[in-house]
């Protein structure tokens, strides 16, 4: 069951992580409209991420809840990619960052719901209209900023150019993956490159954005290995729980 | 930064097949598809909706509340309009 587990807990690390990120907005956010949309798609997220942690404490056994994953581990024990701890920076790195994952996930959860095993099956079933919006919400945004105003569009160019070595992290398979996916258990993340490539692309292009060149990408996080930026993160996150132990409403 | 606001839509969202879309309020958006997607974000986070549209508020053309009494008033006068003097049979249910 520790593939099982591992694997569980990497994509709840994911979408908490990056849910977490987009509530940090909440209060921030450029226009009311906004502001909403984000907490709408943190929501989608953090939702995706309780299912899948309540999951993966069934799997393990030890008596570990949803909350005991998410406020009770410490970054090197947390397996999200890299790409979705980044900072917010300004709102163009975040609909960036958000466009660079919601177009991975999209497939990724159609793929997933086709999974043998049923719980993931079901929470990626209904992730997948969730990251479908997402794809929406951002590349209607990157486009709008990309082909804006000068400044726009430099900040966009910018953001597109700094996220970009994180993206390889997607589509890496290591001996985990690799036992599941011959199970049948987890999606392949592989062959889903090429609409990854054509979404980016296509959005890209109609926001008159330069597509990066692939280059060394950045790798380590579902090792344990983070940037710095997790540790601040959590300690955000996990600040009320580990102050007050067992804190309920 | 600008100082430009941006431009306001109105609201309109169908709640279920068969009844007419219904004004739920406005949104700012730069363009149509994005008061959309705020439209979405911001009134149907609670399943209210099946379809939603928006309409640029500048594209309606509204009545002055002024003239309220001269609009609606002489209607009031005017029972024989409301078809309340006719017996409707039970059988016969909503009419």
């Amino acid at each position: 069951m520790q593939p099982l587990f591992d694997y569980t807990l990497r994509l709840a690390d994911n979408a908490l992580v990056l849910g977490h990120r987009l509530s940090e907005w909440i209060g921030h956010a450029p226009v009311l409209e906004e502001e909403l949309a984000l907490g709408n798609m943190g929501l989608d997220l953090i939702g995706q991420a309780r299912s899948l942690y309540a999951y993966a404490g069934e799997i393990e056994g030890k008596g570990r809840d949803e909350d005991a994953l998410a406020y009770l581990r410490d970054a090197v024990s947390y397996r999200n990619i890299l790409l979705v701890e980044q900072p917010n920076g300004d709102f163009a790195a975040t609909m960036m960052r958000q466009l660079m994952y919601a177009a991975f996930a999209y497939p990724f959860t159609t793929a997933l719901a086709k999974s043998k095993d049923a719980t993931l099956a079901a929470v990626a079933a209904k992730a997948e209209k969730e990251m479908a919006y997402h794809v929406r919400h951002s590349a209607e945004w990157i486009i709008r900023l990309g082909d804006g105003t000068e400044e726009s569009h430099a900040r966009t160019q910018a953001a597109a150019d700094e996220l970009w070595p994180f993206v390889g992290e997607m589509f890496e398979v290591d001996g985990v993956e690799r036992e599941l996916i011959a199970a049948g258990i987890a999606a392949d993340p592989v062959p889903l490159k090429a609409e990854w490539e054509r979404t980016l692309t296509r959005v890209l292009d109609e926001a008159t954005i330069a597509r990066p060149r692939d280059g060394w990408m950045q790798t380590g996080g579902r090792a344990g290995r983070h940037t710095e930026h997790l540790g601040h993160l959590l300690a955000d996150l996990q600040y009320l729980q580990r102050a007050h132990p067992g804190a309920t409403w | 930064m600008t100082e430009k606001n941006w431009p306001l839509w109105e609201v309109f969202i169908r709640t279920r097949n068969g009844l007419a879309h219904r004004h739920v309020g406005s949104v700012h958006a730069v363009d149509a598809t994005m008061a959309l997607q705020n439209a979405r974000d911001v009134y149907t986070r609670r399943g209210e909706g099946l379809s939603v549209w928006v309409v640029p508020s500048n594209a309606i053309t509204a009545s002055d509340p002024a003239d309220k009494d001269m609009m609606f008033e002489p209607t009031a006068s005017k029972i024989y309009r409301h078809p309340t003097f006719y017996e409707v049979p039970d059988d016969v249910g909503h009419m």
